[in-house]
């Protein structure tokens, strides 16, 4: 057992702290700091930047663009990614449908859109809730029937983060209505956002943004070659693309780049004829959340390091700890920011930034990020399904 | 980074924790408890043999060399099985005591005997008002000759009415709160003046308060530095945090089976009590508490060894502050699963549940080490 980094690994972390520093356009590292929403512009500029440097897709395989880092090492940049603070590649894209392309897509398949993923040439959204069918996500309804060349697909996917960029969804669909069970019978559809009969509309989340969408199919036409796999087997290769979406989700990162703010706000922000970095109450809250985390990212690297270990592409059942205790985190780091900033939270932002209006500081975005972050507990299998997972996988209950 | 076992480490795991399920269950450790010094010569005995009382000692003083991580291994396995036996007080402490504050002399004449069994230690630390600070100490070392005489009162000192020999913390000089002027000294148990008053502890163990009236002692006595001792005290005693911590780990492990297991099989309303997903939630918060325990304990096993002491008691504090959550969650939760049966004596899992407790109490609680980490800035503050 040896809990520190090799020297390879030390030297690897600051080559990437190097390259982040110069790398992020300044703009976008401060729209991040500040918790702003980054527009598609900044996302695809990132993107572009990281393939050019070779980095786009490092967890895929070599021959796909991955750099052939081991589990460390990825873990390494991601955290770096996120005490850059540097944009998190859109996930849909890189995480999600890649590795279900290059496992289960033929050739043509994975040789059009995987390269156009890692330069986000393409931008991927997640077909996959539906206003009936949330964490039972096997009740979908939206429906893929086969005339020909064609699938016509009838329905209505939600919650379909920035859709409003999308130039792709990927869908699961029942293509088999009759099938034997419910999870049978669906389908990984790839569909093209221009198709006719698609429309996109808006939800707007309790903190003002427009992250979300709802997304109507309306007889909409979609090539049969647009099939990942087989049909009616769609919902392996969802299963699989979930598990996938659970490892990272700690963000562990992330949260000690909040922390590291609010430590900067809380030097600022005066209580008692003092900064309240230095109340002792607030002090002890800020510890109890480091202590956390620290006990987490433990249980992170033991994950990564665990990896070595196990059969590829499947999940430790340990990473539901990490959803669960990093959400939890997550959300207390967005809590902590409250009480620092105290009754200052209240002033609403009204507009996107144009220097006009007096609050357009970022701290009207403090209280929109604590409402923002009820979702983490909810998305990615909420931490009610995790619960399962563990009692069921773990306990054996 | 490997968070794997190397070969010995594993072997050492499944010997240490092969003796205990082969000689050690719950009706054992009761005849242990009901033995007459309140642990058991033959279990002291096999641990001679198997070498697990020489395991953190030098090879030079006829130890095996090993480290933290094998200390941890052993603890987690004590845990597990709940041994009363004082190996935390005699091997850990006592032997922490000789290994970093030892003279050639000292160590030579106790190692040795820690390593067959023979002879047993015990820490006298705790005082009427100190709680956890370790810098608070009434009791007085004055000058006599080149020796010392010990004057005060000491409570709560585990294996205290067996111990051959006890390690006292006594103040040569300053006030009674001052970092300087804490002295440690080697004090035999049937020294002229002492005295010792044992009692059973809430985990069924054994503790006694002891009197030290006018105890001589020579120059010899002294461990370390006389008048600068604190710093050789807050090492041994987070050596003793993070034993006690993995000893936590081991009994939450295996609270945690204990309880899984009756949700398996007891019915009610026609079926296991496991399958209701409320007893579900409670079971996997309590493996969350658990991991997050085991976590930080890792990271605190491997802070034993930095060089830097504040940066080695802050990890350690964040250490036991996990654990204290993680085990009062546990505890409590794992009386509650068991429903009734959880309360009675006659029953294991109460009994995990009590020395759970007792180690939250141990050398500084949560809300103790929290502040001490707050009080300095928090975890993360470089």
């Amino acid at each position: 057992m040896d809990l520190s980094y090799s020297k390879e690994e030390v030297a690897f972390r600051q080559e990437v702290r190097d390259f982040f520093k110069t790398a992020v356009p300044a703009e976008t590292r401060k729209k991040l700091q500040e918790g702003r929403h980054l527009s598609k512009e900044d996302m695809v500029t990132w993107q572009r930047i990281l393939n050019k440097k070779g980095w786009a897709v490092p967890h895929w395989p070599k021959e796909w663009g991955g750099t052939g880092w081991d589990a460390v090492k990825l873990y390494i940049f991601n955290e770096e990614l996120q005490l850059a603070p540097a944009p998190q590649p859109l996930a849909f894209g890189v995480n999600m449908l890649g590795p279900v392309l290059f496992n289960v897509a033929n050739e043509e398949q994975k040789k059009y859109y995987l390269p156009r993923i890692a330069n986000l040439d393409d931008w991927w959204c997640q077909g996959f809730s539906e206003p009936g069918a949330g964490s039972d996500l096997a009740s979908l309804k939206t429906k893929a029937e086969r005339k020909g060349d064609v699938y016509v697909v009838n329905g209505q996917k939600t919650w379909t983060t920035l859709a409003q960029h999308a130039d792709w969804i990927f869908c699961l669909v029942r293509t088999d209505p009759n099938a034997k069970n419910r999870q049978s019978g669906i389908s990984f559809l790839l569909v093209d956002m221009k198709s006719r009969g698609i429309t996109v509309r808006p939800i707007i989340t309790i903190d003002g943004g427009h992250e979300v969408n709802e997304v109507f199919f309306d007889n909409v036409e979609v090539p049969v070659a647009n099939l990942v796999g087989e049909e009616n087997k769609g919902w392996d290769y969802g299963k699989f693309l979930l598990g996938n979406e659970r490892t990272g989700i700690a963000r562990i990162g992330a949260s000690k780049e909040r922390l590291r703010r609010i430590r900067q706000l809380a030097a600022q922000v005066q209580s008692g004829g003092k900064p309240i970095i230095e109340d002792q109450r607030f002090l002890e809250k800020l510890t109890a959340v480091e202590i956390e985390l620290k006990a987490l990212e433990m249980n992170q690297m033991r994950v990564v390091a665990g990896e070595k270990h196990r059969e590829k592409g499947k999940p430790d059942p340990a990473s539901s700890i990490l959803k669960i205790k990093g959400s939890e985190l997550q959300q207390a780091t967005t809590e902590l920011m409250m009480d620092v900033i105290g009754p200052f939270a209240a002033p609403a932002n009204t507009g996107e930034s144009d220097g006009s209006n007096e609050l357009d500081d970022w701290t009207t975005m403090i209280a929109p990020g604590y409402f923002n972050y009820r979702k983490v507990s909810i998305y990615g299998g909420s931490n009610e399904i995790q619960r399962n997972i563990i009692a069921k996988a773990v306990l054996g209950l | 980074m490997d968070f794997d076992l190397s070969e010995e480490q594993r072997l050492l795991k499944d010997s240490v924790e092969g003796l205990l399920n082969d000689g050690y269950d719950f009706e054992q450790r009761k005849k242990n408890i009901a033995a007459k010094k309140g642990w058991s010569d033959d279990a002291w005995k096999k641990f001679a043999e198997q070498g697990l009382l020489g395991l953190p000692f030098a090879e030079a003083d006829g130890g095996f060399g090993a480290g933290a991580i094998e200390t941890m291994i052993v603890m987690e396995a004590m845990g597990k099985a709940l041994v009363v036996e004082p190996y935390l007080a005699t091997v850990v402490i006592g032997g922490g005591f000789l290994r970093h504050g030892g003279s050639d002399a000292q160590r030579q004449a106790h190692i040795p005997s820690i390593i067959d069994g023979s002879k047993t230690l015990a820490f006298a630390q705790l005082e009427k008002n100190s709680r956890y600070d370790l810098g608070d100490v009434a009791t007085a070392a004055k000058k006599k000759g080149s020796g010392y005489v010990i004057s005060g009162e000491k409570f709560v000192v585990a294996n205290g009415e067996t111990a051959d020999t006890f390690v006292v913390t006594a103040r040569t000089k300053g006030g009674q709160r001052d970092r300087a002027g804490v002295g440690v000294f080697l004090v035999p148990a049937d020294a002229k003046g002492v005295r010792a008053k044992g009692y059973p502890t809430q985990d069924g163990l054994r503790a006694a308060n002891v009197t030290f009236e006018q105890v001589e002692v020579g120059a010899d006595a002294a461990l370390g530095d006389p008048e600068n001792g604190l710093p050789l005290v807050e090492r041994v005693v987070d050596e003793a945090r993070i034993a006690l911590c993995s000893e936590a780990v081991g009994a939450m492990d295996e609270s945690l089976k204990t309880t899984i297991e009756y949700l398996k099989t007891r019915q009610q309303f026609g079926q296991n009590i496991g399958k209701f997903q409320a007893l579900q939630h409670r079971g996997s918060d309590m493996f969350v508490a658990l991991e997050q325990a085991r976590g930080i304990t890792m990271y605190g096993t491997m802070a034993v060894s930095y060089d830097n002491a504040e940066e080695r008691a802050t990890a350690i504090a964040a250490t036991k502050v996990q654990v204290g959550r993680s085990l009062k969650y546990i505890g409590q939760q794992s009386i509650q699963l068991h429903g009734g049966v959880g309360m009675t004596m006659e029953y294991k899992i109460g009994h995990y549940f009590k020395r759970l407790t007792m180690i939250e109490s141990t050398f500084g609680d949560a809300d103790y080490h929290l502040r001490r980490i707050a009080a300095q800035g928090g975890l993360f503050k470089n």
